[in-house]
């Protein structure tokens, strides 16, 4: 990949973050190139696994209460042949489990998980999550309260827009 | 009341008509504002809280924090490789609107003149005239990139020139010159003994090439005024601040105007700059390419709806040619306006040249760049004389 290609290839992902919905011929015009060509960038993004996925940003707190998400720290003593790998895979099949992540700092995994009520997850981290092998403890909180999702801040601020219509 | 003939003899701005009119209307897109839509930077405003609470409210010096002087010089040390000493050739300034009167006043007796290529920012003419000097006017057109020539230049200096006034890139038609032009137009300010003023304010939106700092062509240091500040690159419009760089003897004489006319720049704002100036290159640099990418889509869809516009290669500003459709700017302007729902800038508020052309502002989010478009193509067809190109390609 030249340069030039690396830059493009960034810029379409850039845009694509910001808004995936953006077509095949916006990204083009973003980056001064044929529609044609952006679309089989995009497409051999996807072939190599670099776009995993197009998905919604949604505040589900003006929607639906029913609702609950978990941040769970666990702290985990990996053993030998069984490392942080192995002990994250079966936590990350569960269907609940949105994320996980292995993160430096006073725990080893940060899941997150959500469910319909704080009920089934607390049945979550006692049944499933707690008695997994070499799990040493887990530390739950409930969210409270979303202010930003991915970028996006979600509750209601003032306009960030005061320009005038027309200034020189 | 009676007032100044100086200020009388001033024709309203080609601005305001518009503005006025579009205070009353609602569902307009606008794409005539002069100002990033990227807000300051939270880091930056929060630099600005964070003095407010710890109490620093008072005067500044006269030349401005010399803590932001220092910024400043090794801001332009580190991205322009220029020399000036924070303690005499920089001065802090209520914008580049600010130093630009400065400048004037510092510079001419009654009767000197300023060559100033057009199509130009709104407030050159005025601020020659304001300071009683008399600005000569040098037209350019879209087939020389609005780029004077330097046999224009010189045709156009008489024995009471004293300086031109640059603005590259430019508003408001995104200009960015090549070496050879920039080294073509220093020969001519070397031949003839002028100051270049140079407006640098929308330096780091330059898309197709590195911004070249006037002063550093050969020569030019010693007969260059730099000016620049924070309202395009940091979204800090509102703050009023800006920089004057340049030899000793003209930012004194500057000083001396500036500590009785302004005493000195807002203190909030000089905090601000000061960790404006510390926001990350690639912060910048993630914005600039933002805009890119609008540059290219909108003036991509504006050859595309038959409205012919080279490339602009720096600022946020597109200026297409609409003389085909028979229309004056002022009228074009004024039916897309009431028509068409867009709100744009007639050319010829931006003085010689501009007539066929209108100015639109890209500093406006893709989506409503996206509407403007359609609105604006389904305007040009009501025209006679407009051809879509099929093309996907831009012109020039
Ligand atoms: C070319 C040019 N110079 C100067 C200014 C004003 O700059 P400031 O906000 O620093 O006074 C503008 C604003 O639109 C401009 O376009």
């Amino acid at each position: 990949m030249t340069d030039g290609e690396g830059e493009r290839t960034r810029k379409i992902l850039r845009a694509l973050e910001a808004d995936a919905r953006r077509t095949p011929a916006d990204l083009a015009a973003l980056v001064g190139i044929g529609s044609d060509e952006a679309a089989n960038i995009v497409a051999g993004l996807e072939r190599r696994g670099v776009i995993r996925a197009y998905r919604t940003v949604v505040d589900w707190d003006r929607v639906s209460p029913d609702r609950v998400v978990a941040f769970i720290d666990v702290s985990v003593t990996p053993q030998r042949d069984v490392g942080f790998d192995q002990v994250a895979a079966r936590i990350y099949r569960h269907p609940e489990v949105r994320s996980v992540h292995l993160v430096s700092g006073g725990h080893d995994l940060r899941v997150v998980v959500e469910g319909p009520t704080i009920r089934e997850i607390s049945a979550f981290v006692g049944e499933k999550l707690a008695p997994i092998d070499h799990v040493t403890a887990t530390n739950t909180h409930f969210l409270l309260k979303a202010y930003k999702e991915e970028h996006s801040i979600l509750v209601e601020e003032p306009a960030d827009d005061d320009r005038l219509a027309v200034t020189p | 009341m009676r007032l100044a003939r100086s200020v009388e003899a001033i024709p309203p701005s080609g601005i305001r008509k518009l503005f006025d009119v579009v205070a009353q209307m609602d569902d307009v897109v606008s794409l005539g504002v002069g100002e990033p839509d990227f807000g300051t930077a939270w880091r930056v405003r929060e630099a600005a809280i964070y003095g407010l609470e710890r109490g620093r409210t008072s005067y500044t010096g006269n030349s401005g924090l010399l803590e932001l002087r220092q910024a400043v010089a090794a801001h332009l040390r580190r991205r322009h490789g220029l020399g000036y000493e924070p303690e005499g050739e920089i001065l802090i300034s209520v914008g580049v609107s600010e130093a630009l009167d400065l400048a004037m006043r510092a510079l001419l007796d009654p009767g000197d003149e300023v060559i100033v290529p057009q199509p130009c920012y709104v407030a050159y003419q005025p601020c020659v005239a304001l300071a009683g000097g008399v600005p000569v006017a040098v037209g350019t057109t879209a087939a020389e990139g609005f780029v004077p020539s330097a046999e224009a230049l010189r045709a156009a200096i008489g024995p009471r020139t004293r300086a031109i006034l640059l603005n590259y890139p430019g508003n408001p038609t995104g200009a960015v010159p090549d070496e050879a032009a920039l080294r073509a137009i220093a020969a001519v300010a070397a031949e003839h003994d002028l100051v270049v003023v140079s407006d640098e304010i929308y330096d780091r939106l330059s898309y197709d090439a590195p911004h070249v700092a006037f002063a550093t062509l050969p020569g030019m240091r010693q007969r260059t005024l730099l000016l620049n500040g924070f309202s395009k690159t940091y979204g800090m419009t509102g703050w009023r601040v800006g920089y004057a760089a340049g030899p000793e003897p003209l930012i004194a004489a500057m000083t001396k105007i500036h500590q009785y006319t302004a005493l000195c720049a807002s203190r909030q704002a000089q905090e601000a700059a000061i960790e404006a100036l510390r926001v990350p290159d690639r912060d910048v640099q993630a914005m600039v390419d933002d805009y890119d990418g609008r540059r290219r889509l909108f003036v991509g869809g504006l050859n595309r709806i038959g409205l012919p516009c080279h490339l602009p290669q720096g600022a946020f500003y597109a200026f297409p040619s609409i003389a085909q459709t028979g229309l004056s700017a002022e009228a074009f302007a004024e039916r897309l306006l009431l028509e068409g729902r867009v709100a744009v800038v007639p050319g010829t508020a931006f003085g010689a040249g501009g007539e066929g052309h209108i100015r639109c502002s890209y500093a406006t989010a893709l989506p409503k760049l996206e509407e403007a478009l359609d609105r604006m193509e389904r305007f040009v067809q009501t025209l006679p004389g407009v051809v879509p190109t099929v093309a996907t390609g831009v012109a020039g």
